[in-house]
């Protein structure tokens, strides 16, 4: 039986793809690549890399550990590379006004129960459940994705980050 | 936008709607049934399908067609416009579905031949699904890539109902919450592909205090990925709101044109997928976007694409269904492309 290969990306090897133009602006793709924002980027910088009306994409650097947010509404962490933990505490009083959209970063440690902890390696996927307060951690430098809604924590940058030349 | 109003025009009002639909008997020599919808006529023979309408015809190799229409129908008519390919294809109204031949095609559209009815959803598509399950041979499996399955050519003989009728993955919150959409596996009839053997099937560590394992939750995507059955078919695995993350795995060609009627974004996870994108009305090239691992792009909200993978690949399709777009992009108050930079 043939082998086949299945190339993934990561911040040490990945190899960007590109718009070739027939007729058009190649800023209309809005094409980035996870890892090479994730490579740019401060630790747990959440830069969008997506977005469609509130709704975002964030890619980031997970390196060491990075303070706790909270938000209104679930929000899923997809590790793209390296080990991320991710740890959950039950909010005893809500840390952001109801109806906030997008990731809150809270001040101290929140004050509550402790959900549980999970530990994303390439390709896992995690809740970062309403109500809950998370931080993430990584022994060495990792990439993810968060899909979630624009807020105060969500990084544009998008003229560094995208294509804009045929 | 133009192409929003045509369709829209194509029958101004909802009470002009198409609702005949009609299943004729089996062919005498080939053995395939034909079918009506509308003004439109369905045949099939050994190699074809041949659509019909007031005033034109049309021919598309039958495992093309077989292919599109089963994702139109795994699909719900999708977002936008299904095109099967440059002159037939469905646009989705939401409720109700057009039906057109030529309508985003220049050609068909300068000579005035473009020709199109609006139906009711709930009249379409059970005659969609009565086509594709009698046009189905043993054997065939229109979801698969084709390295994977027999052919759909030939004379009628058998079918393949267990293929054709499956029903599309929604997760309501993620993939392997308690009662939502379960993680695959051997035991339950999703080995691992061929082309995926590599991918590692380890679970991440889930530690979860008492009381909480309904928050406390992760699973193995591209494990889950790389256990999928089918080709191009996007299906819903985490949900904020209206945003919806909808990975697929992808091999050979994505077997419609697909025009955008809002817009819709890309992350190419493993492996390469090569776009080509078109206008969205008139058909005409405007870009081919190459993504590898890692890469993330827009398609805007005026294009068609379709999409070519080699080896198998992982794409996460990210999907906004809120249900406003579609008439805010037509009016002009929301832009053709999510962000402006
Ligand atoms: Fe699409």
């Amino acid at each position: 039986m043939t082998n086949y290969q299945t190339r993934f990306g990561s911040l040490q090897d990945f190899d960007k793809g590109r718009v070739e133009i027939v007729d058009d602006d190649p800023k209309n793709y809005v094409f980035s690549n996870v890892f090479d924002v994730a490579s740019s980027s401060a630790p747990y910088e959440r830069v969008a890399v997506a977005k469609n009306f509130e709704y975002v994409i964030e890619a980031a650097r997970a390196e060491g550990t990075s303070g706790w947010y909270a938000a209104d509404h679930d929000e899923f962490v997809l590790c793209m590379d390296g080990e991320i933990e991710v740890h959950l505490v039950k909010l005893d009083k809500a840390a952001v006004e109801p109806g906030t959209q997008g990731a809150t970063p809270l001040a101290d440690m929140p004050q509550g129960r402790k959900m549980g902890r999970l530990v994303l390696r390439r390709g896992h996927m995690g809740l970062l459940p309403r109500g809950a307060a998370y931080r993430f951690h990584a022994n060495q430098p990792g990439a993810m994705m968060i899909q979630t809604i624009e807020g105060l924590v969500t990084v544009q940058k998008w003229a560094e980050i995208c294509q804009t030349a045929a | 936008m133009a192409m929003l109003e045509s369709a829209g025009n194509a029958s101004p009002s909802s009470e002009n709607l198409a609702r005949h639909t009609k299943v004729l008997p089996a062919d005498n020599v080939n053995g395939y049934r034909s079918f009506e919808a509308g003004s439109f006529q369905f045949k099939r023979d050994e190699y074809f399908a041949r659509i019909t309408w007031p005033g034109g015809s049309h021919v598309i190799p039958v495992d093309y067609f077989l292919r599109a229409l089963m994702r139109d129908i795994a699909w719900g008519f999708f977002y936008g416009t299904v095109n099967f390919d440059g002159v037939f294809g469905t646009t989705n109204h939401y409720g109700e579905v057009t039906m057109f031949a030529g309508l985003y095609n220049d050609a068909f559209r300068a000579a005035g031949r473009d020709f199109s009815e609006r139906f009711p959803s709930d009249v379409l598509m059970p005659l969609f699904k009565t086509m594709i399950g009698d046009w189905t041979n043993e054997g065939y499996d229109p979801f698969a890539a084709p390295m994977e399955t027999g052919g759909p050519w030939g004379r009628k003989h058998g079918a393949n109902d267990e293929a054709v009728e499956r029903a599309r993955v929604t997760a309501t919150r993620m993939v392997g919450l308690p009662g939502d959409t379960p993680v695959r596996t051997d035991a339950n009839g999703f080995p691992v592909n061929r082309m995926f053997a590599d991918v590692p099937q380890d679970a991440p560590v889930i530690e979860v205090e008492p009381g909480f394992e309904n928050e406390v939750s992760a699973f193995n995507l591209f494990a889950y990925l790389s256990r999928s059955d089918v080709t191009w078919n996007p299906s819903v695995c985490s949900v904020v709101g209206d945003s919806l993350f909808c990975p697929t795995s992808e091999e050979f060609i994505l077997p419609v044109d697909h025009g955008n009627d809002r817009c819709e974004w890309f992350v190419v996870l493993t492996d390469e997928i090569v776009w080509d994108v078109k206008d969205k009305a008139s058909g005409k090239n405007r870009a081919r976007v190459i993504m590898k691992a890692g890469d993330v792009s827009c398609m805007p909200a005026d294009i068609r694409h379709t999409g070519y993978a080699d080896k198998r690949a992982m794409l996460l399709v990210w999907e906004n269904a809120s249900s406003k777009i579609p008439e805010m992009i037509q009016k002009g108050e929301a832009p053709v492309v999510s962000v402006q930079f």
